[in-house]
Parts: structure tokens; sequence; C-alpha cells
């Protein structure tokens, strides 16, 4: 799960993790009036939404009086932002941070993350400061230190003083920054993250090792000891598709394509995708129904799949291992006669009662194209929706 | 012969008295598994269906001599049923629950480190040795005893591999679904060693997905090591990046851990990967016919 910064560091602020003083403006005028509360010289204006790459799209304006914040909160709010991250149809900006401006010496990078090879959680850091780690990962790897961290004794502290060291922060200023990382890695265990990245952490002219922006993921299976978290989700930044699924505990993510796809399991989920592509087709959707799907989260399923007017044609692809193919052809006719199926519906059926299942979509007078095989049902989709 | 489970292995469920561990513990009896007892805390003493219930793993181990547990135990608590049966020093844990919070298998990770105790999953399918045990959810009459291996992150991928090899008259050996979690168990490596040591077992089917780099680790140790045909395939070819395709570890971040780059890797070291999931079996059966391997390999009349 996903927060916006400004509610990242209010969490950071909690565990000692220094961050400049901001408030959240939904509109212009609580914008002035934040400005204002702040009371520096200087204060920067920067859009809330979910995705990187905000400063380059035009979402962080620096404003030197009041006048300048009314003018980019105006500017900002409702602007549609288009970042590397967002995808071509952008975001629409809803939340401002104003936050004030500080005295800028030198940029760094700190992130958090699990690493998989060691089970581990690692912290990286580097003093390419304001570049995405992923381009300083390809270009000068030998800038990027990492340390491994124990879950016992977490992050000691000789580990982040040797990771300030060799990310050149000065001198005088390696134990505050040492004390930093600590903090954020306090963080990121208490509320179980899954990434923590500070991009910029930043070191100031009056000596000061802050979070300049702040990135932080949740794992989403500890939500549920973490009803904190769960608050700050924001449904605006969701597809409205996906938070329908989720009410269901379906596992859906929306795609660009035609073909709407309902399976069971992720790996079949993910491989249906791919071989409607391989005949030439493109997927609207992954859709893993779960090995325990009812009748009802079936027909759930499809009137989601439904709802998406790119949607030209479905393939539900099935093997019903604990699930039962007659269970879902059941959901299947359930749901085509509740939503009106007015697009093709191809149907591979394959495992336990299989030939039941095959019965019950046959005798149910309803246009269902039967497969059989996988690849014969995406030849057959692909060919029904072109 | 096969690995890690046969008709010898005592098994006891973790999780008996709830509605999933019933079910499964039911099935895998019918298949013909070896379950011995179960636990679920404050109902020990009871019996289900002539199994007995204890308070603890130490208590069930003590008392039945089980040497493997399988765990469906809910997600919140079941980091701890780990590493209780980790300190009963059972030889095998296989962890079905799916949705474990990762920080808490980082804990077991350390937890497991200098014990002897094996870990498959959490998020798993399970393991099967076809005709002699079933320990997990997988469908057993799907299984045919033979001579081919199979290891994956997923469940339902693995069922078909499964099935295109039975409808082929080629048997498994052992199917393995190592589960689609980032920190996990038994990895890639860690189970085509055991295939690789089995004398019964003549090839390999590996499946694998988008997210990390288990199968580029695991591509490089199969050229430098394996003695048997390994066929591959990689599922989330068109998964768009930073999305979490139901698997907490099927996630492209970062740029990296995307199906191409798997691929390329698997066929620079000598793997062939089948096209689309559909043709799994086929691609088996051309490597097999190539190495001379398929007479071998045929343990079953064609269904």
């Amino acid at each position: 799960m996903n927060i916006h910064e400004y509610q990242g560091k209010e969490i950071l602020k909690q565990y000692g993790v220094k961050v400049p003083e901001g408030r959240v403006a939904f509109t212009v005028e609580e914008a002035v009036a934040a400005a204002k509360e702040l009371g520096t010289s200087v204060v920067v204006v920067k859009a809330q939404i979910h995705a990187g790459g905000r400063g380059k799209a035009g979402g962080v304006k620096v404003a030197k009086n009041l006048d300048e914040v009314r003018t980019y909160a105006e500017q900002l709010l409702g602007k549609v932002l288009v970042t590397h991250q967002t995808g071509p149809e952008g975001k629409e900006v809803k939340r401002l941070l104003i936050e004030q401006g500080c005295d800028i010496k030198k940029e760094y990078y700190v992130g958090l993350v699990v690493d998989r090879s060691t089970g581990r959680v690692v912290m990286m850091a580097s003093e390419e400061g304001g570049t995405e780690i992923e381009e300083v990962a390809a270009r000068t790897p030998e800038k990027i230190f990492k340390e491994v961290i124990d879950p016992v004794t977490g992050l000691n502290p000789f580990q982040a003083q040797r990771l300030a060291y060799a990310i050149n922060i000065p001198n005088e200023l390696v134990k505050k920054a040492a004390q930093f990382m600590m903090s954020l890695y306090k963080a990121f265990v208490d509320k179980d993250c899954s990434i923590a990245e500070i991009n910029p952490l930043v070191v100031t002219g009056d000596g000061e090792v802050m979070a300049l922006d702040a990135k932080l993921n949740f794992d989403s299976n500890a939500l549920f000891r973490h009803p904190e978290i769960v608050a700050l989700r924001d449904l605006d930044e969701e597809d409205e598709k996906e938070i329908e699924a989720s009410k269901y505990d379906l596992s859906y993510i929306a795609l660009d394509g035609n073909i709407g796809c309902m399976v069971n399991g992720a790996g079949l989920a993910m491989a249906t995708m791919d071989i409607i592509k391989f005949y030439g087709g493109e997927p609207a959707n992954f859709l893993d129904v779960g090995g325990g799907a009812t009748e009802e989260k079936v027909t759930e399923a499809f009137k989601i799949i439904l709802k998406d007017p790119k949607v030209k044609g479905i393939f539900v692809n099935i093997f019903g291992g604990i699930m039962k193919c007659d269970v879902i052809a059941n959901g299947v006719i359930a749901a085509a006669k509740q939503v009106k199926l007015d697009r093709p519906l191809v149907v591979r059926l394959e495992g336990t009662n299989v030939e039941l299942g095959k019965k019950i979509l046959n005798e149910s007078g309803l246009n269902i194209v039967a497969a059989e095989s996988m690849a014969d049902g995406a030849q057959k989709i692909v060919s029904l929706v072109k | 012969m096969s690995i890690l489970v046969n008709k010898n292995t005592k098994v006891i469920t973790q999780g008996i008295t709830g509605k999933a561990g019933l079910f499964h513990t039911r099935q895998a009896i019918e298949y013909g598994t070896n379950i011995v007892g179960g636990t679920s805390p404050g109902k020990g003493g009871t019996e289900v269906d002539g199994i007995p219930v204890f308070n603890t793993v130490a208590e069930a181990v003590a008392k039945t001599g089980a040497n493997a547990s399988v765990i469906y135990v809910a997600a919140p608590f079941a980091a701890d049923a780990i590493m209780e049966a980790v300190d009963a020093e059972l030889d095998l844990v296989i962890c079905i629950t799916e949705g474990i919070p990762v920080l808490d298998m980082v804990k077991v990770k350390r937890y497991m480190e200098g014990k002897k105790t094996r870990l498959i999953g959490p998020n798993c399918p399970g393991v099967i040795t076809p005709g002699e045990c079933k320990i997990g959810i997988m469908p057993g009459y799907i299984h045919t005893p033979g001579k081919v291996g199979i290891v994956s992150r997923s469940g339902t991928l693995t069922y078909e591999a499964v099935h295109q090899t039975t409808s082929r008259g080629i048997g498994q050996s052992t199917a393995v679904g190592i589960g689609g979690d980032p920190v996990k168990g038994m990895e890639f490596i860690d189970v085509l060693k055991l295939f690789n040591e089995d004398p019964d077992t003549e090839a390999v089917i590996m499946i694998g997905e988008i997210g990390g780099t288990a199968e580029e680790e695991a591509a490089e140790w199969i050229a430098a090591n394996m003695k048997k045909p390994v066929v591959g395939f990689i599922g989330g070819q068109t998964a768009p990046p930073g999305k979490r395709m139901g698997h907490a570890g099927a996630i492209i971040s970062g740029g990296k851990g995307t199906a191409a780059e798997k691929i390329k890797k698997m066929e620079e070291c000598g793997i062939r990967v089948a096209k689309t999931p559909a043709v799994i079996g086929e691609t088996l059966v051309e490597v097999l016919k190539e190495k001379g391997l398929l007479e071998k390999v045929i343990t079953s009349p064609v269904k």
C-alpha cells in the first residue's frame, strides 16, 4: 500500500527522523494559510500524488512570497500530472504539501528494502542524491553502499556510521546521519514497510540532516496489525475496479487491452495474459479468483470485468484443483444472467469435475464457446474480439 | 525414489481443526499420506477422524514420531507456527498459509539459521511424491508416479505442468511448489540440488515468474552443476512494472525481475524455455527426445 509524501513524513517525525516543517492543503486558501503559519521567507509547494518524478513533471514549485504560493497552488490543484510512473493518463493533483524551504548543502540517497536473496532488510545509501537509485545502479554501481541488517540487533550504530562515511557525509554530521538512519530503520520495522526511500536526504547550511522527500510503501500482508496505516489510504489514487475487487478478496489489476481474463491462481493468471498476447491479443486485466472461490465470488469477478468498457470479450481459464469446475460453471452462468452478457465468452475448464462443468455450460443455453485447451481458448478469444 | 517426502514420511497437521486444515488433511489421508497427528492449541487430548490432536508440536512429535509438518494456521500466527515446528526439530515443514507479513518471514529465516529443518513455502501448494505422499492442497489425481521432477513458484501452473506431463504418459518423481512469497524457505537451487542427486529423477521442469532473481541464480547453478536436462517456463511476460501480480513476490521493481531477463539468462544457460504455458509438456518431450531419454521417462500409458 502507498501513502502520500506528507503522510510518510508525519510517520517519520514520530520516530525522530528530521523533516522540514510542513502542512497539507486541499484548497488554495488552505495553502496560503499554511504558508503564513510556517512563516519562512521561502516555502515549497509540492503536488501530492502516489507517483515519483513529480519534480521533473512540474509538480514541485519554490515560492518566495504568499502571492507566489497562491499562484502555484492555483496552478497545481486540479492539474493532471504526467510523470514516468503515472502512465500517459497522468494523475490529478488534489492535495498539496506546503513546506518550509531549507538551505541545501548537498543531497544524498538512503533507502531500505527487503532483500530476497539474503532474506534480510538491507539499507542502501549513495552520494548521488536526487537521482533515481535505479539510474545510479546502472551508471555508477560503485557509488551505492549496502548494509545487511540482522533482525535480532537491528541496524547497528557502526553499520550506520560506516554508511555515512562511505557516502561522504561531512565528518561533524556523521553521528547525526547515523542516528537518522537508525530511526528510519526503526520506523520501517515498526510499521511493516516494504520500501522506505529518502531521496534526497539533505545536509543543510545550519548543520541538519533531513528527509526532503519520503516514499513509504507498506506490506499489504501486514496491514491487519496497522489500522493507523489503513486509515491513510487514499482511494482517489487507486483504480475503481481494483478497489471493488479488493472488497471481495479478488486479486485484480487493470491493464490496457480488450480481453478480460478470469483465472484461478496468480501464476496461471499471469500465464493466461501471456498466452493471449502470444496469439496477438491484449489482456484487459489480471484477475485471480483464488483457490477457494465461491459462486458469489465468481459472479462479482465477472461484474468487475464487464464494468470495463474496453473489454470486448472474456476468457475464463480454470484449472480446477480445490476449486471445482462445476462451481466455476455455475458462477459463470449466474453472472452471465445477472449482467446480461453481451460480449463473447470463451471458457476453458480442466481438472476436478471437468465433465460436469462442461455439461452445465453446454446446457445453460448461453452463448459460451468451449475451448479444448488453454492454447485453443486463447486463439478463439483473440479471433472473436477482432 | 523421490525427494523430500515418501511413503515413510510421518506428517502432522498444524491447525488441524481449522476448516482448511481439516479439509486437506482428509484429502491427504485419502491419497495415502501417513498423517499421524495434528495440533490445535487448547484442543489437545481430543481426536479428529481418529487422528490425535495435541496442544503443541513438541508433544505431537514426542508421541507420534512425526518427521514432517504441514501448516494451515492463519497468517498472523503462521510465522510462530513455523518456528514452533523448527524448534521441535522436524526434518521438513511445509507452510501453505498465504499472506504472512514479510518481516515475520525475515525473523523466521534468522531463527532457522543453524537448525536442521527444511522449510517449503509459505504461500505454496505443497509437495507431492505421486503414489506415496501428498502434503498440501494440490489435486492428487492428476499426478502419476514417474521420473520427472517439478519445481515451481506457482500452484496452478504446477498443476498445468503435471497435467501436461501425465497426459503424455510421463510421471513425476516429486512436484515441489516453493511458493510465491519474496522471503521463503527452499529456493529453486535447493530443490534442484536434490533432484540432481535423486537417481530416479531423469529431467526437471522449473516454473518461475516475474520478481527477484532466483531464476537467474538457478540458471547459473544449472549450467555449472546440473547433470539432467531442465525445461523452464516464466510467467508474467506481459505484467506491468510496479504492480504486485497476486503473489507478494511477483513484482517488477526498479526495472528488475522481468520475464524477458529471466528467459534470456535461462536460455543462455542451456535451459529450453516453453514459449507459452500450454506447451510446457511438449517442450519437455522435445528435449527428452533429443537426449534419447523419452523411452526411459514414459512410465504409464498415454491418457
